[in-house]
């Protein structure tokens, strides 16, 4: 019964007249009889929109809101300022398309302009692209703009986020090239697997790591920087964009390309999705970036303005040779990357950093004490693992109280071989008083 | 602008200069005042080969891609590296701005004299 | 206007972040040296850095948008509401699965109301986009083959109509495109596909109707010789508002589909994305599908699954906001498809004395006018008649896109516009035909009105400049 359908019936069949046809049957017989639907479909009746509000605010009542989080694994629970949602959900912002349009749509164009900015900046590469649809996805198009007529074969850290080494695969499986994995040997890279594999493949053509890795833990970048350029590949961080408020950055390393998941910088956790895939590169990589691209010019009068540019590596114009076939990015998501880093500032970029990486430490020295110990010797920034008698009965004794704990996974690989082990993550939301109150818990249930 | 006497033409609007055993190819100036401003050109790499009518490289303009195919077989001597720094010499000097450098040739396409080219593309139009 | 660097003055800011409650603790590693320019302004000074730019955009809510091939219907208000419910927006996807039964309920309801509407056994809610779910339907078509031992069949038929997405996709998925040719009529050249079918079909794309808004009246035909020839048929959904609720397209031959919830389902498409695009399949290619299902609360991955499109289930949020629409809307969805068709050839039968339509018959959702006669007299482009629009408050057509048509403008006004919008719209293109004839330059030299005038596209691309350069 819902409609946004402005026209009433016998508007309709007013104007079907006037363009000559008796009504909508007589206007929709273009369509072959038997290309038709019979009948109707088996679809609910239509609703009001308070019926509506009751139906889906029900589901969304059957869902647990943790009112305390410290699982992060891909997805991070941190601080949304008022501001982002307040100036994202203008619907000027919210109901426009991909500005093809320049002359009305400098709003759109300048904000991603500005994203593409400040991506360059936390990452301290060249250049950003206007976004790609998520974390995973951007490392599979990474991977893909390092591949030329003589190197094709992508190398990936068995200690990256086993989600976006799937979907490095799937992309793989299209594309024909060849994924090799080079083992985590405790909770890090092996720098001489990857250097033996590199110095065996002259098609080598990229090593993707993650900064902190899936466990945690920060590697050793500049070495495998180093071992990785050395054998002519090209060096590919997947990064946490927040962890750069306090570690080393890509370009500061000398990364080829950095990629990442964006939620962090202002979008919930939402389920999954809408998230926000960045990349950005150096300069010369610039015709292989995937996506759309925002430029600087000026109009006729010769006042700056702003437009899609270097389209000709795109899918609409270069068609089946194009770089990509991106087209629908995640605008909006960095609309709200850009307001949040432009709320937060430099100074909070740092500030938040640091908040993350002090819980982290506290939380692993009280889990230290009450016998959780590292999987892993190496430093890490806000997520670290555990060891954990039992990690079913923990989660469950948090879950109750509200609590959603870190993220159970399988043995690290210590010698208490089929010990549990527990991915912790903490953000600034996690007061001390949650986190000794993890611990409390933790001291009942074992 | 007259298209140069000395200079041989393909129906795809690619121009031909040998010298010697090797030949210059470009594009025409009909060809490059077709695609308007050129923003880039992809040129094939030293040692790569060619085949007559085949696609060598590519030239962009803000919003379309046009192969440029070459009008012999053979192989790449050496490719003209200031266009990919700067496209628009192209549409400045369409016949200066030689693409690519052909050796060892070994196949030819149909090609037409200076005054067969006009004719070609005053029928065309 | 200044970039919201230009605004920015070092020391100012926003306290956001509380001091810290446990000692600081930096990384015993290597940390940043290098400094990170971001602004440093007040909250006010950004909230109106914000409005400004917002100012100076165009959304669906400020005016007529009949960008053809886009859908951009009206994104209606409890769409968003719902989505921001915090029993949606604060879940965390690797909660356990029995703490978010209220969001997979949602999820396998959403499903089932898709699989009505397009016929299909199933669906992936994993991509993030339209093209996003090309790819994955192209990627279960070829696992299908390779599974089948069929490895043989590597080439994915695109009609020369078909967005660039099409074969840009067959090349991400391994496939070579094959071009089949448009016939006088604007559909589908039959000999031309039969030639082209063969040992070495892996499918055909196809949008339907196509990117001129034609039904093409061949369809039963169409997937029926693909199938003949061993190859499974791809139907691009970009343009299914046209006939949601009036032809499935199961029924109609099609295996495997994907849906554009930011067109066809309403939600926002936030000045770029995000969208998301589920992929609709039917039962034999069940075995392929990439991600993870909730069954029965459980988490399982299908047999031979592809893998995963994304790190999670997909753009859930937009998710929500479809599937608040169709709950809306309900078994009336066909009403969707009969006013969108009906504003498209009331607009097309109004101007069609003056401009020259593409393929003059009765369209569906959207119609093509090819200006190319009048650009051969007159000089005055598609691109100037777009940038003319932008001062009547219209946001213009698709141009230059299908490339079988010259100087194609691709109008879809869809089904939420009332018909004044649509006169006024049609006033405001007449008016421009009388100037192209009798003051082309005024129609050239447009827009006089927005923020900016005409942007250099040429410097643009010539010489990138694609951030901001500190000093």
């Amino acid at each position: 019964m819902g409609t946004f359908i402005p026209n009433t019936k016998e508007e309709q069949l007013k104007m079907l007249n006037e363009i000559g046809y008796k009504d909508f049957d007589d206007l929709f017989k273009v369509i072959p009889e038997e290309a038709k639907v019979k009948g109707e479909l088996n679809l609910p009746e239509g609703m009001s929109e308070i019926e509506v509000d009751r139906k889906v605010q029900g589901l969304a009542d059957k869902n647990v809101i943790f009112r305390s989080i410290f699982r992060g694994a891909g997805a991070y629970n941190h601080y949304v300022p008022s501001a982002v949602d307040a100036i994202a959900n203008k619907e000027e912002f919210l109901t426009a398309y991909t500005p093809y349009q320049a002359e009305i749509s400098q709003g759109i164009l300048q904000s991603i302009f500005e994203y593409q900015t400040m991506i360059a900046e936390i990452t301290g590469l060249d250049i950003a692209n206007a976004s790609l649809y998520d974390g995973a996805s951007a490392a599979a198009e990474a991977c893909w703009m390092c591949k030329d007529r003589r190197h094709s074969t992508i190398y990936v850290s068995g200690a990256i986020d086993e989600r976006v080494l799937t979907v490095i695969n799937t992309y793989s499986f299209g594309r024909g090239s060849k994924v090799v994995v080079i083992p985590a040997k405790d909770g890090v890279t092996d720098k001489d697997a990857l250097k033996a594999a590199l110095a065996d493949d002259p098609a080598a053509s990229c090593f993707l790591m993650q900064y902190p890795n899936f466990f945690g833990v920060i590697e050793d970048a500049d070495e495998l920087c180093k071992i990785t350029q050395d054998a002519g590949a090209k060096f590919i961080m997947y990064v946490n964009p927040l962890s750069l408020g306090v570690l080393k950055n890509p370009g500061e390393i000398g990364a080829d390309i950095a990629v990442g998941e964006g939620q962090p910088l202002g979008l919930g956790l939402e389920f999954g999705g809408p998230y926000l895939g960045f990349l950005a590169t150096k300069q010369e990589n610039m015709r292989q970036i995937p996506g759309r691209l925002i430029g600087e010019t000026v109009d006729t009068r010769g006042d700056r303005g702003f437009v899609l540019t270097i389209q000709a590596r795109e899918q609409h114009i270069r068609r089946e040779k194009a770089s990509s076939n991106v087209c629908s990015n995640e605008a909006w998501c960095a609309l709200r990357a850009g307001i949040y880093l432009s709320t937060i500032g430099p100074k909070g970029f740092e500030q938040v950093g640091t908040l993350c990486s002090s819980k982290a430490h506290y939380m692993a020295a009280e889990l230290d004490k009450i016998g959780m110990k590292l999987c892993f010797e190496g430093e890490f920034w806000n997520e670290f693992a555990t060891t954990c008698p039992d990690a079913d009965k923990l989660l469950a004794a948090l879950e109750e109280k509200g609590i959603l704990g870190g993220l159970p996974f399988k043995c690290c690989g210590c010698d208490d071989s089929g010990c549990d082990c527990i991915l912790w993550c903490c953000t600034e939301l996690n007061t001390k008083e949650d986190i000794d109150e993890v611990i409390a818990i933790a001291k009942e249930v074992f | 602008m007259i298209d140069p006497k000395e200079l041989k033409y393909t129906k795809d609007h690619e121009w031909i200069r040998y010298e010697g055993d090797e030949a210059y190819i470009g594009i025409s100036d009909f060809a490059q005042s077709e695609l308007g401003d050129l923003v880039f050109v992809n040129l094939p790499e030293i040692d790569d080969e060619v085949v007559a009518g085949e696609a060598f490289g590519d030239v962009e303009s803000v919003k379309a891609v046009s192969d440029v195919l070459s009008p012999v077989t053979g192989v790449v001597v050496e490719i003209n590296e200031e266009l990919l720094d700067d496209a628009s010499l192209i549409n400045n000097d369409p016949y200066g701005a030689w693409f690519i450098k052909v050796g060892s040739i070994t196949a030819e396409d149909e090609l037409l004299s200076a005054e067969d080219y006009d004719k070609f593309i005053e029928e065309e139009a | 206007m200044k970039l919201i660097f230009e605004k920015s003055i070092p020391g100012r800011g926003q306290d956001i972040f509380p001091a810290c409650d446990v000692p600081e603790v930096l990384p015993k590693a290597e940390l940043r040296k290098a400094k990170v320019h971001l602004p440093e302004i007040s909250e006010n000074e950004m909230g109106r850095h914000y409005t400004a730019l917002a100012k100076r955009a165009h959304g669906v809510n400020d005016g007529f948008y009949p960008l053809g091939s886009c859908t951009m219907k009206h994104n209606p208000r409890i769409n968003e509401k719902m989505a921001n419910l915090p029993g949606f927006a604060k879940l965390h996807p690797l909660q356990p699965a029995s703490t978010v039964q209220g969001a997979n309920e949602l999820i396998a309801d959403l499903e089932k109301m898709l699989c009505e509407i397009t016929g299909m056994d199933g669906v992936t809610f994993q991509p993030a986009a339209g093209a996003h779910g090309e790819f994955t339907g192209l990627l279960l078509i070829k696992a299908y083959h390779h599974d089948r031992g069929d490895d043989e069949r590597c080439e994915i038929l695109v009609p020369d109509a078909a967005h660039g997405t099409n074969p840009a996709s067959a090349t991400m998925a391994g496939y070579k495109s094959v071009t089949i040719k448009s016939n006088e009529n604007g559909t589908v050249d039959l000999e031309d596909l039969k030639a082209h079918l063969g040992p070495k079909t892996a499918g055909l794309m196809l949008t339907n109707p196509n990117t001129v808004g034609l039904f093409d009246p061949n369809i039963m035909e169409i997937t029926r010789l693909v199938h003949e020839a061993g190859g499974l048929c791809y139907y691009d959904g970009a343009n299914l508002n046209a006939v949601i609720g009036i032809v499935r397209p199961a029924d109609i031959g099609f295996d495997v589909i994907h849906m554009n919830l930011h067109k066809t389902f309403s939600t926002p498409h936030g000045g770029g994305g995000p969208g998301s695009g589920p992929c609709a399949f039917k039962d034999f290619l069940a075995p392929f599908a990439p991600g993870l299902v909730c069954r029965d609360g459980k988490y399982v991955r299908a047999e031979k699954s592809i893998g995963n499109m994304t790190g999670f289930y997909g753009n859930f949020l937009v998710m929500v906001k479809a599937y608040t629409y169709l709950l809306t809307i309900g078994k009336d969805v066909h009403t969707l498809a009969e006013n969108a068709v009906l504003n498209a050839n009331y607009m097309q039968e109004k101007l069609k004395d003056l401009y020259p339509i593409a393929f003059d018959t009765t369209c569906m959702h959207e119609f093509v006018i090819g200006l190319d006669p009048i650009y051969r007299k007159t000089h005055v482009s598609a691109l100037d008649v777009a940038k003319a629009l932008l001062d009547y408050g219209i946001h213009p057509p698709t141009i230059y896109f299908p490339l079988i048509v010259h100087e194609a403008l691709m109008i879809e006004p869809t089904e939420t516009e009332t018909k004044e919008t649509l006169d006024e719209a049609i006033q405001a293109f007449r008016e421009i035909y009388d100037r192209i004839f009798n003051a082309p330059e005024s129609v050239q030299q447009a827009p006089q009105t927005t923020p900016v005038l005409r942007l250099d596209d040429t410097k643009a691309a010539r010489e990138p400049h694609l951030r901001f350069t500190f000093e």
